[in-house]
């Protein structure tokens, strides 16, 4: 017989050596971020702070603002991935279940738009947003990034995973097309809704080119725009400070994913293999 | 008698019933359709279809941040800006730089994403879930945040890199202070930011590989070197493709990571096609931006579809 593979001691060694350079960015972000600068400059190095303060996270909310990046941050993501659950949903549905003109071409759009980059994009969104006179305001930063061809893609999978039995129920009932969509299927999209909404919320979170193009001043500032441009301007040698922005820009992100990791894993391989 | 008189007529009646409550079902069924996808059609006209025939047109012109609000009072230069292009020398070090990072950093990425999900599936045994969740973790934090720690590591004098080198009496270099070195330290931290995702998708696709092939390969006296070559790799092959495409994509288009690490220096050894697209941008260049923004398209289509091309071939 074909056995399973027996426990390889050695590999467990080079996993975990691995495992640890992987993790060493991450670790010394942490550590540094409550050090000082001249501790972080010393030779030898220390590990573990020898005085842990503060002092950088206070510098970066009192000084740099990173109160409002956090929160624009916040708000922009919450707002992006309300309306792509929404939009896929809606896009997603019509596409596994609905017949009507024009869908093929509609799916050809979906599908097309996935392939065009962000840098082909951006001077004409910059201009009509100008033009808007949406510079300076946060649902700039939104506007372009409601609905995604990802999602929409997604949840056209999941919808045609589901019994086509329970709309032939709803309608004898007398629920109309509009009614089977919102009462019937909406509601069982809840576990792909978990690992969409997680996924934009990350895309969102870390999206970095519109919102630089975007931003013309702090008001606007997302995290990693904020601390992209700190760690360019005067601070650039300010290494407690930018590792504490770091911390706080990558350290939300973590705990999300230490929580919710299955649909992280779930929603990147489904995507991979379809 | 009477039962019997007319079936066809009975049969007819209900066809054409049936019939036509299937055309005001798919009456309906059109109207929920649109009204479901209008949202969608809205959004992409607006900030993709119109912006790409927009970027199109501005990069045939010589349009510049003067001309904001008048988009279309501008000239008409040609290929003017695509000729600039290919004769500028740092686009063409940018252009350079970049097809290093795909040629080298791509299969690098998948390499290692391939080496780790194959250790992970059938190596190991426990801990399994542990180990895919840390190498994982890279790939789902901000490029800005790692890159500003990763300059911190680099740093020459007091980075942990350079003083565990300094450990083992060696005197590591000024990684992206130095021309020879910037781009490949690049490569290296994207290496590291990316594998796990190569990895995830791969071991998903792993899933896929039948073990009564390998049972067969090994009864045949296949070693495991031969067995991964023959039975696990040509199963892996459309995941492959779609890691493949997605990473040259992503890599193609490069930009965080010398935006925050070295802003495309020493002497543009790290400027990326899309950083000086930007940097172009920001100089109020648009049309020529613009121009060069779809030259890295039209690179992207082009890998796309050879890729595509040479897997189907061989598969």
């Amino acid at each position: 017989m074909f056995s399973k593979p027996k426990t390889r001691w050695w590999l467990y060694i080079l996993l975990t050596v691995l495992l640890s350079m992987v993790m060493l960015p991450f670790v010394w972000m942490l550590l540094g971020s409550v050090k000082p600068n001249s501790e972080l400059m010393a030779s030898p190095p220390s590990w573990l702070p020898q005085n842990p303060s503060l002092a950088n996270f206070q510098l970066l909310f009192e000084k740099a603002s990173f109160g409002t990046y956090f929160v624009n941050s916040v708000v922009v993501a919450v707002v992006v991935v309300a309306a792509n659950l929404m939009f896929s949903a809606m896009l997603g549905y019509a596409l596994a279940r609905l017949d009507f003109p024009g869908k093929r071409i509609v799916f050809g759009a979906v599908m097309g738009s996935l392939m065009i980059p962000g840098l082909v994009l951006f001077i004409p969104q910059f201009i009509l947003a100008a033009n808007l006179h949406l510079i300076g305001n946060l649902s700039a930063l939104m506007l372009p990034f409601l609905v995604q061809p990802f999602g929409v893609f997604l949840m056209r999978q999941f919808f045609i995973g589901l019994p086509k039995d329970l709309a032939e129920a709803a309608r004898i009932d007398g629920a109309g097309e509009l009614g089977v969509f919102f009462r019937i299927y909406l509601p069982l999209a809840v576990p792909a809704f978990a690992t969409l909404g997680i996924l934009t919320f990350l895309g969102s979170w870390n999206n970095f080119l519109w919102p630089l193009v975007v931003s013309v001043n702090e008001s606007t500032y997302t995290l990693p725009v904020g601390l992209a441009l700190v760690a360019n301007g005067q601070h650039q040698a300010d290494y407690g400070l930018l590792l504490a922005g770091a911390t706080v820009v990558v350290a939300p992100i973590l705990v999300v994913f230490l929580f919710l990791q299955r649909f992280f894993i779930e929603g990147i391989a489904t995507s991979g293999i379809k | 008698m009477t039962a019997n008189s007319n079936p066809v007529d009975t049969g007819r009646k209900l066809a054409s019933k049936r019939s036509g409550r299937a055309t005001t079902r798919n009456a309906a069924e059109a109207r929920a359709g649109l009204l479901l996808s209008t949202p969608f059609i809205v959004l992409f006209l607006v900030f993709t279809a119109w912006p790409v025939i927009q970027s199109m047109y501005m990069s045939f012109t010589d349009m510049s941040r003067n001309d904001v609000q008048t988009p279309f009072a501008v000239d008409f230069v040609a290929l003017d800006n695509y000729v600039r292009a290919v004769s500028d020398p740092i686009f063409r070090k940018a252009a350079l730089n970049t097809v290093i990072f795909v040629v080298v950093g791509v299969p690098a990425t998948i390499v290692a994403g391939l080496a780790v999900a194959v250790a992970l599936d059938k190596g190991i045994n426990k801990a399994r879930g542990f180990f895919r969740l840390g190498f994982y973790t890279p790939v789902i934090t901000s490029i800005v945040a790692v890159a500003v720690v990763w300059r911190f590591l680099l740093q020459p004098d007091f980075g942990v890199v350079n003083q565990m080198l300094a450990v083992v009496g060696i005197k590591g270099p000024n990684w992206i202070g130095d021309e020879n070195t910037a781009l490949f330290s690049l490569i290296i931290m994207s290496v590291w930011r990316n594998f796990g995702n190569a990895m995830i998708i791969l071991l998903a696709g792993l899933q896929s590989v039948s073990w009564e092939l390998h049972e067969a390969a090994a009864l045949d006296g296949a070693g495991t070197w031969q067995r991964f070559m023959n039975v696990t790799l040509p199963a892996l092959r459309p995941t492959l493709l779609f890691v493949l495409v997605t990473t040259s994509i992503g890599y193609l288009q490069f930009f965080e990571e010398p935006f925050v690490m070295t802003q495309g220096g020493p002497l543009n050894a790290t400027l990326s096609a899309s950083m000086y697209t930007y940097q172009q941008f920001g100089f109020g260049n648009w049309g020529y931006s613009g121009a060069m923004a779809y030259l890295t398209f039209l690179v992207i289509l082009i890998v796309t579809i050879i890729q595509f091309r040479v897997t189907r071939e061989k598969g």
